[in-house]
């Protein structure tokens, strides 16, 4: 059974390779941009991708996270360089845009590429 | 546009390959490929719901608002040297095939420039709120002239026009059901306004909110 699983496991490695997504070291389930394969930043990217811009509040409100989740990883992001952060006064309060920088928008559609040929690699089976 | 084309596209029925009925115990489930597929789908899935609920109809042209202003003023210009009512009446629906083509146009663009749907999402539920009081509009203005009460018309289409925009706006930018709230008022007011003033109050409405909003939209929120 193990060496079955492996077997499926290198052939889909193998079709998501052909699939023209750059593959790294790692095995299949690895090699996708771990910066926003995880849930808060997958979301904070996809937020971004359909709007010019969002405040850290609108955000907040959207994910349903917490002030320090949402800075922990929008910070990530920012150091990446797949966001973008503006911070200015409006009314005498602080008040923090995010916008999408184009290497961000060009991950996400890495990963959304690479999701796809995950699906399509093990649906041509 | 490509983005959600992406995402929207990937929502295909799911076919499960006949081994997947023999999966191993959750524990090891991740060391499995086929579980990959899966995982990729749900993730998926979570862009799109994400993307449709973060998304808001911002393709509200603000410049286009203020070129439809000042058609409309140009509008009310000529409606006012006009003798019959009818063709005072033509004028104005000339100007809404004007305004019509030039929101289009603007619309479209300021979407494609951002790279927003319109036929998606925001966009569509926009149009769905914003295209039943028009439509109603249009009918009571054939039934309104056919009974000879031209003179309420204008009341009537800034009622209908300004509901429209609240409904429409629901989706979109705060601004917009504000500037639908001022219409609505101000067709109020025409409802109950000698029929003298219909000249006057299309221009304020159709004219003035239209640049004045439209400046603020395009300051504010990219063109």
């Amino acid at each position: 059974m193990v060496a079955k699983s492996n077997a499926i496991r290198a052939e889909v490695e193998e079709k998501v390779k052909r699939s023209g997504v750059p593959a790294r070291s790692e095995g299949p389930a690895t090699n996708l941009d771990r910066l926003i394969h995880e849930r808060t930043r997958l979301a904070i990217i996809s937020a971004l991708a359909v709007n010019n811009s969002l405040t850290f509040s609108e955000l907040k409100k959207l994910l349903g996270a917490s002030d320090g989740n949402l800075s922990v990883h929008a910070r990530k992001l920012e150091d990446a360089g797949y966001i973008a952060c503006t911070k200015s006064f409006a009314n005498r309060l602080p008040k923090t845009e995010y916008r999408l920088t184009p290497s961000g928008r060009h991950a996400l559609e890495k990963y959304l590429d690479h999701m796809e040929a995950l699906i399509r690699a093990t649906r041509e089976r | 546009m490509a983005l959600q084309y992406k995402v929207l596209d990937c929502n295909a029925a799911p076919c499960y390959a006949s081994f997947m009925a023999h999966r191993q115990p959750l524990a090891s489930d991740s060391r499995v490929p086929v579980a990959l597929d899966d995982r990729a789908r749900d993730n998926l899935r979570f862009i799109r719901e994400t993307m449709e609920r973060a998304g808001s109809f911002t393709a509200v042209p603000g410049w286009g608002g203020v070129a439809i202003g000042i058609t409309a003023l140009g509008a009310a210009v000529i409606a006012s040297f006009q003798d019959s009512s009818f063709a005072w009446l033509g004028t104005w629906i000339t100007e809404a095939a004007v305004a019509i083509a030039i929101a289009s146009w603007t619309t479209f663009t300021k979407a494609r420039a951002s790279g927003a749907s319109l036929f998606s999402g925001p966009g569509r539920r926009f149009v769905y709120s914003f295209a039943p009081p028009i439509f109603v509009g249009a009918l009571l203005t054939v039934l309104l002239v056919r009974a000879g009460l031209i003179g309420t018309i204008a009341g009537m289409w800034l009622l209908l026009y300004g509901t429209a925009v609240v409904t429409g706006g629901a989706f979109s930018i705060r601004i917009v059901p504000l500037m639908g709230l001022c219409f609505m008022v101000l067709g109020a007011v025409a409802l109950f306004s000698p029929a003298s003033w219909s000249n006057a109050l299309l221009a304020v409405g159709f004219g003035g909110f239209h640049i004045v909003f439209g400046g603020v939209i395009a300051r504010n929120y990219g063109g």
